[in-house]
């Protein structure tokens, strides 16, 4: 819980009303996701239209289905699973097969999201967790990446060029410009086309106070320095600020930082928390996007992130005042 | 990164990472998932019993790698090792409770509830055979027991945060219990294949 | 599970270990190998039948030597007996099924701690006579069996696309690799304890 935290802070009566409904949040992050939404669509052209269609159809509708089997209140009219829907289709490559996004908003909508008891109860993100399962699956659907244009030649990304060390730095950049880089002309998953417009459409987020900055500045700054430091080809600091620029704007870094490292289910609600949250998984992205067998470590270091969100929150959590914390026992670090 | 081709320091920073992270005991070769499953219900018992488990897998690879190596081996009696092994963790593990209980009471208290259920546990057994199948000398193996119990540590210890938080979840009585805590485990064991490969 | 059942028959003490007190779905007990070598049918019939063979001979031993063996050592005797039916089970596997042993690797040994067979000699050989706790482990055994090939063969179906290594779907069929894996394993195993959850509240339901 992030942006509304000052408001929807659970705490003793007396409570105050406040507009901040689920509906009106999930309206606000899918208005935000929207132009990079278009620019995949303008990118890709219809099959990014279908993948998007597919899986946001593919996860109301399994929400829907199940909480009617199980004689509960349908929500799916809080728009939440169709954000999901979107952002899975987000971490899809152009070319991938309309069946897997079906079977991924599936089971980020049953496993990873009602099984644990609905919205707000799910302790990772259900689209990077479904992203992760689709990936275990079919890695090479996941990973062939198709030039945008409507001929789809395929493609790796600038991120898998740097990689599997095909040519040097400069051979990539000479490949695919920054500004191709933030525009979205290059190859990637679907809502890793444009840093710019993602990063708009955070922007429009913390100005409706649907997220607070702390965790996207917190995940890309730990990214920056890290990507400083052990970024360059030529041994520890020796990579260009350009060049740290470059392969934070490239792949899922800010669709990560704005979109899914903030969802407030997964994520600590104490601010210290969040800081760490972001920074660690800032850290965790670049070790695995620079060691890692996949060229792209941004959602993994989120989940991994979810994973821990709990005990960082347990340990970062305030004393409430007036209340002594028990002699000798420190915040979750003793024996039962 | 190569474990193999690596050497001195770096390759004990190595065998850290990959037993912490890459092949977590229990989220990537399941092993220990008993109290993995059933200890983690609070964060204090999940330390408790990770550091106790911390404890007897260092000792039991040093203790087992020296019976193998020093009495199993010479007398060609490979074929014993099972038998002597799991007799050999038995005993450690009711010696370090009787020692526990003279000479550090504190610690007797808050670990000695998780010891008797260390004997079973298949993690012990488990990283004692792979220390031998891997050739670790005497040194090697306590680390790479202690690094593997790390491993265990680090798990049952984000699934206790877990725990702890889906308390308040409305849970369907079906999925309470066993079932929730494997599909946690499942979801859990995604994030860790980011770590996959990245050592070999 | 701790009463003394001279008064069950054998047939009851057999079927007990299959439905009402199957290890895997009802106890949970044994969940390591459970997960862990349930990537194929073959994988898990070979590690449920050699954990049966261990228990029905532990369970065996421990009820003929349950006046002899002293109250305070009884459960490292156990374990010595259950050490040495492993260590036979394991040379006979060595000697007879290379392959299977290979592909159960660590798994055989570490039958030695799968909680089923110290909790059956403690909480039945211990109490009960020969004959009754041989069909126990019987019982139980076959449960665990029956549960374990019934986890592999989704798993081989859902992540292979095969059955005991025949392909099922032919060419063009994508496995979803998810449920070979590590992750996919924790997940079927939880949804099958609820779907066994489940079926046994409409059962009881229905019944009363």
């Amino acid at each position: 819980m992030d942006g509304t935290l000052e408001k929807m802070y659970v705490a003793p009566s007396p409570h105050i009303r406040d507009k901040h409904t689920t509906q009106r949040i999930m309206a606000d992050v899918l208005i935000a996701l929207l132009p990079a939404a278009a620019a995949a669509v303008y990118f890709y052209g219809a099959s990014a239209l279908l993948l998007m269609a597919a899986s946001v159809a593919a996860a109301v509708l399994a929400e829907y289905v199940w909480q009617k089997a199980n004689r509960q209140r349908v929500t799916v009219s809080d728009l939440s699973a169709a954000v999901t829907g979107l952002l899975l289709a987000f971490n899809m490559p152009a070319s991938a097969p309309v069946w897997m996004p079906v079977i991924g908003a599936v089971f980020a909508i049953i496993i990873v999201k009602q099984l644990f008891g609905g919205l707000g109860h799910n302790f990772i993100n259900p689209a990077l967790a479904a992203r992760g399962a689709l990936m275990a699956s079919w890695p090479s659907h996941m990973t062939s990446f198709v030039m945008p244009g409507a001929d789809a030649v395929s493609s790796a990304t600038p991120l898998g060029m740097i990689k599997e060390g095909a040519g040097t730095f400069a051979d990539v950049t000479a490949r695919f410009s920054l500004t191709d880089v933030l525009t979205g002309r290059i190859p990637g998953c679907l809502g890793e086309v444009s840093a710019v417009l993602l990063l708009a459409g955070g922007i429009y987020l913390i100005a409706r106070k649907v997220i607070q900055p702390r965790i996207p500045v917190a995940m890309l700054g730990s990214m920056i320095v890290m990507l400083w430091i052990f970024g360059g080809e030529g041994g520890l600091f020796s990579a260009s600020a350009y060049a740290v620029l470059y392969q934070v704007a490239c792949g899922g870094a800010v669709l990560g930082a704005v979109f899914m490292a903030t969802d407030y289910a997964t994520t600590p609600v104490t601010p210290v928390g969040q800081w760490i949250f972001g920074a660690g998984a800032g850290v965790l992205a670049v070790i695995i996007r620079l060691l890692g067998t996949y060229p792209e470590g941004v959602s993994y270091a989120i989940l991994l992130m979810n994973v821990a969100a709990p005990l960082i929150e347990k340990l970062t959590r305030p004393t409430p005042f007036g209340v002594q914390k028990p002699a000798g026992k420190k915040a979750g670090g003793s024996a039962a | 990164m190569e474990l193999a081709a690596s050497s001195g320091g770096f390759r004990i920073f190595l065998m850290l990472i990959s037993a912490v992270f890459c092949n977590n005991f229990v989220l990537a070769r399941f092993l220990g998932c008993c109290p993995f499953l059933g200890v983690s219900k609070t964060v204090g018992g999940a330390v408790g019993m990770g550091l106790a488990v911390t404890f007897v897998m260092g000792l039991a690879s040093l203790f087992t790698t020296m019976v193998q190596l020093y009495i199993l081996n010479p007398l060609n009696m490979a074929y014993m090792q099972t038998i002597a092994f799991i007799l050999v963790i038995a005993a450690l593990v009711q010696f370090v409770e009787m020692f526990m209980k003279k000479a550090m009471p504190p610690l007797y208290r808050s670990l000695g509830i998780y010891l008797p259920l260390i004997t079973t546990n298949c993690a012990v057994l488990g990283v004692t055979i792979l220390n031998i199948n891997s050739s670790y000398g005497l040194l090697e193996s306590v680390l790479n027991g202690v690094f593997s119990a790390l491993g265990f540590l680090l798990a049952i210890v984000l699934m206790a945060g877990i725990n702890e938080r889906l308390a308040t979840a409305k849970i369907s009585p079906i999925l309470t219990g066993f079932p929730i805590s494997l599909v946690t485990a499942g979801l859990m064991s995604i994030a860790f294949l980011g770590f996959s490969g990245m050592i070999r | 599970m701790n009463e003394t059942v001279e008064k069950k028959s054998l047939g009851q003490i057999f079927m007990n270990g299959i439905l009402d007190e199957n290890p895997t779905f009802r106890l949970v007990l044994g969940t390591c190998p459970t997960l862990a070598v349930t990537t194929s049918v073959e994988n898990g019939i070979g590690m449920g039948l050699a954990a049966t063979f261990v228990l029905v001979g532990s369970n065996y031993v421990v009820s003929l030597l349950k006046n002899f063996i002293p109250d305070e050592v009884r459960i490292p005797g156990y374990v010595v007996i259950i050490a040495t039916f492993v260590t036979v089970a394991q040379l006979l596997m060595q000697a007879y099924l290379p392959d299977l042993n290979a592909s159960l690797g660590l798994f055989v040994p570490l039958i030695v701690v799968n909680c089923i067979i110290l909790a059956r000699a403690e909480a039945f050989a211990n109490k009960n006579s020969a004959l009754h706790s041989v069909m126990d482990g019987l019982g139980m055994g076959l449960g665990f069996t029956l549960a374990i090939t019934l986890i592999s063969a989704i798993r081989e179906i859902l992540g292979g696309g095969t059955f005991l290594g025949h392909s099922l779907f032919g060419e063009g069929f994508e496995p979803m690799t998810f449920f070979a894996l590590a992750p996919g394993g924790f997940i079927i195993f939880g949804l099958m304890i609820a779907i066994v959850n489940w079926l046994s509240t409409k059962f009881k339901r229905s019944v009363n």
